[in-house]
């Protein structure tokens, strides 16, 4: 049997600090790095592994690494050569833009920032005027690199490198967004026939390897189209690499649409909205913040695809690659090249794939 | 109708449950707070207090759902440590009812309740079954027994979580908050379950704020703040003649509406 | 929105109505719509034609029983330069459902491995798991093919092979494996093999009616392995070991004997693996979370084990949750295999257009294209949609 027992205010117990073992450094290794038999093992053997690993990395990339040199007979030691990143750097980032007009290139990279600034950051200063700054963004970048306006022209065959892994990648994704949007709502459509097109365009886009889409851009469009009409070979990679990205956008938003609750749909009517706008003001919005991780992600591939460009013949940043590591001066530096390419995609869409996390937990705090 | 007058004293051999100086910290918070209680077989005990104040924890530390850093938690004469053979044998004794029912969504009820008997103790399948539908009747919805945990409503739900650990015939069972996620209309039938299951003179710990529930069917009452048992009495006394201002703040509160 | 009520002309029909009536309106919409294709495919098949006449190509599949007169290194059939183009591709086709299937075991195997491990409380197992996963997924795929490719194109000549126990040798050409000689008796192993399937079968059957009836377990999985295994060994043995292997011999400039796969299809089969691979992981991951802590601590309150848990209660769930984004990744996995074209691979793609360059026949070949791959695209969503109904957890 028990006693009865109460405790007044004053002998209420304090807080006592946990076992040394379980807290603090000790107590964090011991849960997390050795706790029990197996993961002390597995712990052991990583760090064992690291541990032959990453010094001999750090000597063979920049330790025994030479700097300078004119071509691969510099290079004599058993570290990564990176000569060739003076003299080719150039190359990688612009292809065969003439070099003394590459300024037009960087001044259109520096104000991707400004125009983006507006959609991506809450509390921009100056936020209405960057709005329509964006708005007029693509006609500002696309005179600068392509030319006019008092500019010399410049063909846009000498667009390569990194410069042209990203006009592609940018103007996929700026365009494939709101494309993406009209098929899916194609897709949901009560009208059979826009319904029937949208599905057969979405599955038949979303079935096949990007790289047959290409081939069809290069072989299979001037087929299809009158002998005098041809299109730039970058706009004709840019409308598929776009269309390819529609179709999968175009999946990912129809699952946002189709987690809003029926009642948001049924709100929107009673309100007298009508379809266009029930869409703009209630449906979309709610669907695309829904819809955020798949959208970045697809933008996320659309810009790693870029670079298949070089199966048609087009010299990204990796077919500068390729073309180098072929060259006599460079033979068989393949490793050090590609890292560097590697690095660069690495950057920019692991950026994408952080600022996708942070603007997912924004929004969900908002929700809260 | 008191429960101490109207059924057997609780034995006073072994006690069911034996805890002594129970400490247990989550990182650097001390959420239980040298812990003594003993538990009679056949008693019923119902544990309220504000939240956070580590009543989950410390039904939860019973069945070794949570590990305790320090002290002594003695269950059915098995001392619970971190030897998996004591916690499969407590485990097999305890039965735990949660404020999320947890049902498994992917087989249906009967299959939910033939589960660990089939599993844990071997039972041939059509004996798993008898079992089942005996204790699905208990609870009043053998006729749900093909359906899935999806189709039925929460109360239901929980009175097949209630069925399923029973078919373990377990010595003592365990409810957290058993209540606190049905809607208000459910809320009784759930608790009838549990006031017949207690009339059988099984061994219960109950942490609800369910306080008609205490006074009908309870044998003590306790009250935890802060970590720590504040007051432990029998319900009459318990709910008419609190002595700690801690409690009496608490039912103040709980019992105002 | 539609006013029927408020014009009193009645039944007068009035053309402004088209464009406000909600019905009408629709029925217009999709009128323009259907004009609008119809006008795009009349100019394209005029131009079309026009082109192809200037080009003095004609049009249809005839040309697929022409002469390839190119050579394939890779065939899993017979075929020689003397074969014909149909013939050609089907050797290109086989070739990316070999790298596929390949790569497709490999990155399930990676892929779970990854994602398990990643949920690990090991926060250095965990870390290096996530540091192979978020550089994996951000690099573009053909990328790590021409790096694997060109890795393994640097490898020592055939002249100074490295050697893996002197059977199995590693050059620039590639890997140098044993090739199994097999001799008579061996058909028995096979059919060995296929009836330890059967007893395996049989014996979980068996098991499973036995636990019903007394409760007790049997470790069916297990001794199944060890039928499917054991069972041919035995015949094996018995039979003398009907089995010999071309061990390949280093002569002065080559190999004689074994088989040869090439660097190219390794390096394509080890990309895909990694880099889907990845991907897979994190669907695991996800799927395994997917499965509420409750669910688990229902199951150990019950005296349910560790591993009982997993297998009754995650698992299922969490396979739910897995499979679907699983099978999207597994036709990625083969739609990525058309990449093969850029290290020289003969697959599916490259093959084609070897075919275009040589006959013109542009159309055709893109048409075969997508006819395969939207086929198999086709497929996968039928089967995942099957897969969704037949398992989808039933709800109020």
């Amino acid at each position: 049997m028990y006693e009865p027992f109460h405790r007044t205010s004053d002998d209420m117990l304090a807080e006592r600090p946990a076992p040394a073992t379980t807290v603090g450094v000790i107590g964090w290794l011991r849960t997390n790095l050795f706790a029990g038999w197996l993961n002390t093992a597995l712990t052991l053997v990583t760090l064992y592994i690291l541990w032959l690993a990453i010094p001999s990395f750090i000597e063979w990339a920049f330790l025994d690494a030479q700097i300078v040199g004119d071509d691969r007979f510099a290079c004599t030691g058993h570290g990564a050569c990176w000569a060739w990143l003076d003299q080719r750097m150039g190359q990688f980032l612009y292809g065969f833009y003439p070099s003394d007009q590459t300024w037009r290139i960087n001044i259109a990279f520096v104000l991707l920032f400004p125009a983006l600034a507006p959609w991506m950051m809450e509390n921009v200063p100056g936020d209405r005027y960057l709005r329509w700054f964006s708005v007029a963004y693509p006609v500002i970048a696309a005179i600068l690199i392509a030319g006019g306006l008092g500019l010399e022209p410049v063909t846009t065959d000498k667009l390569g490198g990194f410069s042209l892994n990203l006009v592609v990648g940018l103007a996929g994704i700026v365009l494939s967004l709101p494309i993406g949007v009209v098929l899916a709502l194609g897709r949901q459509s009560r009208l059979p026939l826009i319904r029937w097109f949208s599905i057969i365009f979405i599955e038949a886009v979303r079935g096949v390897p990007l790289i047959t889409l290409l081939f069809v851009s290069n072989i299979i469009l001037p087929i299809f189209l009158p002998p005098d009409m041809a299109l730039d070979s970058v706009i004709r990679v840019i409308v598929m690499v776009t269309a390819f990205a529609s179709a999968y956008m175009a999946e990912v938003i129809r699952g946002g649409l189709q987690a809003i609750p029926k009642g948001q749909y049924e709100a929107a009517q009673a309100m007298g909205l009508n379809y266009w706008k029930s869409m703009r003001l209630i449906i979309l919005p709610q669907a695309l913040k829904i819809s955020i991780p798949g959208i970045v992600n697809t933008f996320i591939g659309l810009f790693k695809d870029t670079t298949l460009v070089i199966v048609i013949g087009l010299f990204d940043i990796l077919g500068i690659a390729n073309a180098m590591v072929s060259n006599p001066d460079w033979l068989g530096l393949s490793t050090e090249t590609y890292v560097v390419v590697a690095l660069f995609f690495f950057a920019v869409c692991f950026s994408m794939s952080r600022y996708s996390i942070r603007l997912e937990r924004r929004l969900d705090t908002d929700k809260r | 109708m008191s429960a101490t007058e109207d059924h057997a004293t609780a034995s006073s051999e072994t006690p069911a449950i034996e805890i002594e100086g129970l400490n247990k910290w989550y990182g650097a918070f001390h959420v239980l707070r040298d812990i003594d209680l003993d538990v009679a077989e056949r008693e019923r005990i119902v544990i309220c207090g504000p939240s956070g104040s580590g009543k989950s924890t410390l039904i939860r530390c019973i069945n070794r759902l949570e590990e305790h850093q320090e002290g002594r938690i003695v269950v059915d004469g098995t001392r619970l440590t971190n030897d998996l053979k004591n916690i499969d044998a407590v485990r097999r004794e305890v039965g735990m009812v949660f404020q999320s029912f947890n049902l498994f969504p992917h087989l249906t009820v009967l299959e939910n309740c033939t589960l660990a008997p089939i599993w844990v103790r071997k039972t041939p399948k059509a004996e798993a079954e008898a079992i089942a539908m005996e204790y699905l009747e208990r609870v009043k919805i053998p006729e749900q027994a093909t359906k899935f945990p999806g189709q039925l409503s929460g109360g239901q739900q929980q009175r097949v979580a209630i069925a399923r650990s029973l078919c373990m015939k377990p010595k003592i069972m365990l409810f957290d908050e058993p209540t606190s996620a049905l809607d208000p209309e459910m809320i009784k039938e759930v608790l009838d379950v549990m006031v017949d299951l207690a009339d059988t003179g099984m061994t219960m710990l109950v942490v609800t704020h369910e306080m008609g529930f205490a006074s009908q069917v309870a044998d003590r009452v306790i009250f935890m703040d802060e970590g720590q048992i504040v007051e432990q009495n029998n319900p009459d006394e318990f709910f008419n003649n609190p002595q700690s201002e801690r409690t009496k703040l608490f039912l103040s509160q709980i019992l105002s509406h | 929105m539609s006013n029927p009520t408020l014009n009193d002309d009645g039944d007068q029909f009035d053309v402004r109505r088209l464009l406000t009536d909600e019905r009408s309106r629709g029925i217009v919409l999709q009128l323009a719509v259907l004009l609008a294709v119809a006008l795009v495919i009349a100019f394209i098949t005029a131009n079309t034609l026009a082109n192809l006449q200037r080009a003095g190509l004609a049009s249809g599949f005839g040309f697929l029983t022409d002469t390839a007169f190119f050579d394939i290194n890779q065939k899993l059939i017979d075929y020689t330069s003397q074969s014909t183009f149909g013939r050609a591709l089907v050797v290109g086709f086989l070739n990316t459902i070999l790298v596929s299937a390949m790569g497709i075991v490999t990155a399930t195997l990676i892929g779970f491995t990854a994602g398990v491990l990643r949920l690990s409380r090991n926060w250095i197992i965990s870390r290096a798991v996530t540091a192979y996963v978020e550089f994996t997924r951000n690099v573009p795929v053909l990328l790590q093919i021409i790096f694997w490719w060109a890795t393994l194109t640097a490898l020592p000549k055939v002249r100074d092979s490295l050697s893996i126990g002197d059977a199995a040798y590693l050059n620039n050409r590639g890997m140098r494996l044993p090739a199994p000689i097999l001799e008579a008796g061996m058909e028995w192993v096979f059919a060995a093999v296929f009836l330890g399937i059967v007893a395996a079968i049989i014996l979980s059957r068996w098991a499973r009616k036995r636990q019903e009836q007394t409760g007790q377990t049997f470790p069916s999985g297990w001794a199944g392995l060890g039928l499917i295994i054991g069972l041919p060994l035995i015949v094996y043995y018995i039979l003398g070991q009907p089995l010999e292997w071309d061990v390949p011999v280093r002569k002065r400039f080559n190999f004689d004997g074994g088989f040869n796969v090439t660097p190219e299809l390794i390096a394509l089969w080890l990309a895909l693996s990694t880099y889907t691979g990845a991907f897979i992981s994190e669907i695991v991951r996800s799927g395994i979370l997917s499965v509420s802590r409750g669910q688990t601590e229902a199951a150990f309150a019950l005296g349910l084990r560790p591993n009982q848990t997993m297998r009754l209660v995650i698992i299922p769930q969490a396979l739910r949750v897995i499979i679907p984004p699983l099978t999207s990744q597994y036709l990625n996995l083969t739609k990525n295999s058309s990449l093969a074209i850029a290290i020289g691979y003969q697959d599916l793609v490259s093959i084609g257009g070897t075919i275009l360059n040589q006959s013109g026949q542009a159309l055709e070949v893109v048409g075969i294209w997508m006819a395969v791959y939207l086929s198999l695209s086709l497929l996968t969503s039928a089967y995942m949609n099957w897969y969704n109904k037949r398992i989808a957890l039933v709800e109020r």
